[in-house]
């Protein structure tokens, strides 16, 4: 988009007047003036979101074939296709700040941007659908709430559509969950099972604890996050408790437990040792996670290649 | 990499009788595919009855950073508003 200019000001005055904007939740839009480093960490923050819609298709894709039922397999493909939905929306906003989209998209083939590290682990069970629904959206949904009111436009109106579409996401894997447990005596173990293989990995998924956050501060002071890792954290566990009770099950955590003084429930320490092994790449399914993503880009190349050529001839004809 | 498809500005119609309202953006081949292709991304739940898509270099813009000056006019010109009138008491229909 081409924009004409009719004055300038200097870089202090325009920072000062960008935190005002900010200050009194004025939202940021493209063509708005921004310090650098808000660009850059949006552009880091969004792109990483995108490439956590995208692969996480592949755990669930992964089972659309093999749902039990026609019902199950139809509510399981719609929920995919709305991931793929919100990679579009995401990578679109990043596109917004001028980042380039396939490279944004290279960079995580390449290594050097990252997703969220829940997908690589790798979803063994059909309990694993009903687990991956209630924790992993859960947990993407309370994070997507709150950046429902990021300081830059195109986010947040990106967020406010995925959130609207994200509300069946967890609700059709907790009926999972429901259906299972109340079923053989198998099935809830299988349930049970999904839920200690989950559990620790989706509270993973809101990042390093505070103190180790780098960006976390200044991500705070720009409103890109409205709450920190570990603030957000704790409100899923204060939501997730009471509905694992409610399927009865267990969480595999001995120490979670109401605090009435905090008003919140105590859970132990996570392993960050594991948080780091797969953010560095060696969680279970990493290698599998990005050589697919490759392949799909690689085998795709023909068509698009196809779809460039055929619009170029068509233009050329209507011009002839 | 070859060329990229070119971006694509979508415009959605909730509803006969509303306007168009942007909505987002993609990026496709030609104009035909950018339509199909809002279709399956933005109007899965049945928010639209009808699509624009525009490419995004024929949008034009005024500049953000002047938009105080730019619009300041309409803002002093209180006159153009019915309440700025003196209407005496009893008058109906006015
Ligand atoms: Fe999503
Ligand atoms: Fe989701």
């Amino acid at each position: 988009m081409e924009t004409y200019t009719m004055s300038n000001f200097n870089n202090e005055e325009l920072e000062k007047r960008f935190q005002e904007k900010i200050d009194k939740e004025i939202k940021i839009e493209p063509n708005d003036w921004m310090p650098d480093a808000y660009r850059k960490n949006l552009i880091r923050q969004i792109s990483q979101h995108a490439h956590s819609e995208v692969v996480g298709m592949l755990p669930e894709g992964n089972w659309i074939t093999r749902a039990p039922n026609l019902r199950r397999k139809a509510v399981l493909l719609a929920k995919v296709q709305d991931e793929a939905g919100h990679g579009l929306y995401l990578y679109s906003a990043c596109e917004t700040l001028g980042a380039d989209r396939e490279q944004t998209i290279d960079d995580m083939h390449d290594g050097k941007a990252k997703y969220s590290s829940i997908f690589n682990y790798p979803a063994v069970t059909w309990a694993d659908m009903g687990a991956i629904g209630w924790l992993v959206d859960g947990a993407a949904i309370m994070n997507q709430v709150a950046l429902c009111r990021t300081s830059y436009g195109p986010y947040a109106r990106a967020m406010v559509k995925i959130c609207k579409e994200e509300s069946f996401h967890q609700r059709q894997g907790f009926e999972i969950l429901t259906t299972l447990c109340k079923g053989t005596e198998q099935q809830k173990a299988m349930a049970q099972d999904a839920l200690n293989r989950f559990w620790w990995p989706s509270l993973m998924m809101f990042g390093p604890s505070d103190s180790d956050s780098p960006h976390s501060a200044q991500s705070i002071k720009w409103k890109i996050k409205r709450f920190t890792n570990d603030e957000l954290r704790q409100q899923f566990v204060d939501a997730a408790a009471p509905q694992a009770d409610i399927l009865g099950l267990t969480i595999p955590d001995a120490n979670l437990k109401w605090n009435e003084a905090r008003q919140h429930y105590d859970f132990s320490e996570i392993n960050w040792d594991e948080f780091w092994q797969v953010l560095e790449g060696n969680g279970p399914c990493n290698k599998e996670r990005i050589a697919a993503r490759k392949a799909a880009k690689e085998n795709g190349q023909w068509v698009r290649e196809a779809a460039t050529t055929y619009a170029e001839k068509r233009a050329l004809r209507k011009t002839a | 990499m070859s060329k990229e498809w070119p971006l694509w500005e979508v415009f959605i119609r909730s509803k006969q009788g509303l306007n168009h309202k942007h909505v987002g953006s993609l990026r496709a081949a030609d104009a035909k595919m950018a339509i199909e292709n809002a279709r399956d991304v933005y109007t899965r739940r049945s928010e639209g009855i009808s699509i624009w898509v525009v490419e995004s270099n024929s949008v034009h813009a005024n500049d953000p950073a002047d938009a105080d000056a730019y619009f300041e006019p309409s803002d002093t010109k209180i006159y153009r508003h019915p309440t700025f009138y003196d209407v005496p008491d009893g008058v109906k229909h006015m």
